[in-house]
């Protein structure tokens, strides 16, 4: 009799152990947070994109939308660590903070932070995506197909993300074009359609004749097409919202990176790191270029694109010089991920001074 | 900078196509206001027309039905309002709050589908007289009906407050609406009525911004519209005309700020930003300050109960 309570308390205990096991390499769930709605279109439904391919992958996932960056943020970190998720992902600058904080109480679940550079904690990672590299492309497209040589920027917040967008793009428009001038209108929102189409349209009404943007929402594109100039479309491919006018569109693809993490979860294999993938890794994806291009900028175009994916070409080549003719970066050397990092003043060129 | 007639001609026309759905939403509240109901619920309402009026495009292909169903729409959530503060005698404020939440919340629900669906194109009216006459024929000709509607609708609504019968029972309830009762006025009908229509001048207010002014649907688009409504009705001492001015104030220096940033015009980018705001209160505060008038227009009842029995 004791022989059999034993043999069984051992046999239940090993079974229990080997469902606990398949269990967890099987059972990995994943949380995503999110500044804005999943119907922005924008910046949060890319992110959501993403999640969509995890759960492809066969990952349950969760998500919660619209969460303040505060101690909101913290509140709902928390719950979702506390309720059974091994990797979480969120994807805010302002979630920086926050994300460390319950990352401390909570060793055993992975962290991911977008667009971040704090990893207090071992089981906390970043990741972010080269988007510069994209606007580089936008910025040669937009110097040649210009005719009257003044190109509109809608920009968002003064933040480097945003700096770095316009330096890379007017770098580029001014290499292919040196008597373009890029006017830039600060709309202080990621997204509301109407300011976004007031703005554009003030730039248009001046002359600009290609419209650039740093902001989330489909209305420029619209804009443009209803002022018959160009665009192009920010996140998401635009290009059926805007069929003339949208040339081509720098989009967010952050679907491998996240099964690749949530995988490696399963697998054992996470790793605390920093991630800034471009156009090589898949991360920033640019969409099929209009007809309207002529043949050898869409050539130009492709080139380009292999160049910066295989790192032969680099978005900030010197000389670069500031708006009052500093040296930024030497001659035959490129800007280092430090000074993309915190990049806050503007390229010689641009017009116009950064809000503080 | 390049000042020609034409160049002036396109900003005027802007700022005219913003201060659109302003125009409507406050008309719509003004009415309401009037006959001494607070609605807050402006801003959800606009949403709930904005969604209302883009599905119904899409899935219809009508764009009268869109039009039509977004301002039925906006009746349909007003009625909810109607029905809690006439009959069962709720709170104004609270009650506005709550439609105004619940009017993003189920937009968002309802819009979940629309997402990233590319609008159609709304018919202009005059399209051919644009090039006429200068500066004139492109601010008077090629838009939309809505367009047209919304400036004709504050000299409508000051006709209707101050010439006709409907009119002065209207601002008879909102002042008095013990007296008004007295009189053999059925005051919850009138309310309700008030109410309705503000829902519906909301509703094509939203439906406005997501098939007229950007054709699409995202989540939030009316971006906080419905609280500078809300705001001068109020600074306008509940007066249509003025609100009017204040919309195109307001529209005018959200529109030329854009413009001073892309001329480069040296003043911090976060003062024009707040410029449309402070000038234009400012303006209505200054050309309302006549105290007499204030206290005629200013709806005596205006947030308070009435039941017929107290």
């Amino acid at each position: 009799m004791h022989k059999f309570l034993i043999r069984s308390f051992v046999s239940s205990l090993v079974l229990l152990f080997t469902l606990t096991v398949a269990a967890v390499a099987k059972d990995v769930k994943a949380a995503f947070v999110y500044i804005g709605p999943t119907g922005d279109h924008g910046w949060t439904y890319q992110h959501d994109v993403g999640r969509k391919a995890v759960e492809a992958a066969g990952f349950k996932t969760t998500y919660v939308e619209g969460v303040p960056e505060s101690a909101d943020a913290e509140r709902v970190l928390r719950q979702l660590a506390n309720s059974g998720h091994d990797i979480i992902f969120t994807t805010s600058f302002g979630y920086m903070n926050p994300t460390n904080k319950v990352a401390k109480e909570f060793p055993n679940v992975k962290f991911e932070h977008a667009t971040g550079y704090k990893r207090e904690h071992p089981n906390v990672a970043t990741y972010a995506a080269r988007f510069y590299e994209g606007r580089t492309i936008l910025g040669t497209i937009a110097g040649t197909m210009t005719k009257s040589n003044v190109i509109g920027y809608v920009a968002s917040f003064p933040i480097p993300e945003v700096i770095r967008g316009i330096n890379s793009f007017t770098l580029a428009a001014q290499k292919v074009n040196p008597n373009i001038k890029t006017k830039i209108v600060w709309a202080f929102t990621w997204y509301d359609p109407g300011k976004e189409a007031e703005a554009a349209k003030a730039l248009i009404d001046q002359g600009a004749d290609v419209i650039a943007q740093h902001t989330d929402s489909t209305a420029i594109v619209q804009m443009a097409e209803k002022a018959g100039v160009y665009a192009f479309g920010q996140a998401s491919d635009m290009d059926k919202f805007a069929p003339k006018a949208v040339l081509t569109s720098v989009e967010n693809n952050w679907g491998p990176y996240y099964v690749d993490r949530v995988k490696a979860v399963a697998n054992g294999t996470w790793n605390q790191k920093d991630t800034w993938h471009g156009i090589g890794d898949g991360m920033v994806v640019i969409s099929g270029l209009d007809s309207q291009m002529p043949s050898d900028l869409q050539a130009k175009v492709k080139k380009l694109q292999a160049d910066l994916a295989s790192g032969k070409v680099h978005s900030f080549t010197g000389p670069i010089y500031d708006q009052k003719g500093n040296l930024m970066v030497a001659e035959g050397k490129t800007a280092d991920d430090g000074m993309l990092a915190g990049m806050m003043t503007y390229v010689k060129g641009v017009e116009g001074d950064i809000p503080k | 900078m390049i000042i020609d007639i034409n160049f002036v001609g396109l900003i005027i026309v802007s700022i005219m196509a913003s201060a659109v759905p302003l125009i409507l939403a406050s008309c719509g509240e003004l009415i309401t206001e009037r006959s001494g109901v607070l609605n807050l619920g402006v801003e959800g309402m606009m949403i709930i027309g904005a969604i209302s009026g883009f599905a119904l495009m899409t899935v219809t292909g009508s764009l009268i039905i869109a039009v039509f169903g977004a301002m039925l729409a906006g009746v349909l959530i007003s009625t909810i309002f109607a029905f809690l503060t006439q009959t069962l005698i709720t709170n104004h404020v609270a009650t506005g709050l709550a439609l105004t939440i619940f009017g993003i919340g189920i937009s968002a629900m309802i819009g979940k589908n629309f997402v990233g669906i590319p609008g159609k194109e709304f018919p202009v009216l005059f399209e051919g007289l644009k090039d006429t006459i200068p500066l004139l024929s492109p601010i008077l000709f090629g838009h939309s009906i809505v367009f047209y509607f919304a400036f004709a609708l504050p000299f409508i609504t000051s006709y209707f407050l101050k010439k006709t019968k409907i009119g002065l029972i209207v601002r008879a309830v909102g002042d008095s609406p013990e007296s008004a009762s007295n009189q053999g006025i059925n005051v919850r009908f009138v309310r309700y009525a008030c109410i309705l229509y503000g829902g519906a001048m909301c509703g094509l207010a939203g439906a406005y911004l997501s098939m007229i002014y950007t054709p699409q649907w995202i989540e939030n688009m009316t971006g906080g519209r419905g609280w500078i409504a809300l705001a001068l009705v109020v600074f306008s001492t509940w007066n249509p005309i003025k609100i009017l001015i204040g919309a195109m104030i307001f529209g005018g220096l959200t529109i030329i700020q854009f413009h001073m940033q892309a001329i480069g015009v040296r003043i911090p980018v976060q003062f024009l930003t707040a410029l449309p705001y402070i000038v234009t209160i400012i303006v209505l505060v200054v050309i309302s300050r006549d105290s007499r008038k204030i206290r005629l227009s200013t709806p005596s009842s205006l947030g308070k109960s009435f039941h017929k029995d107290n």
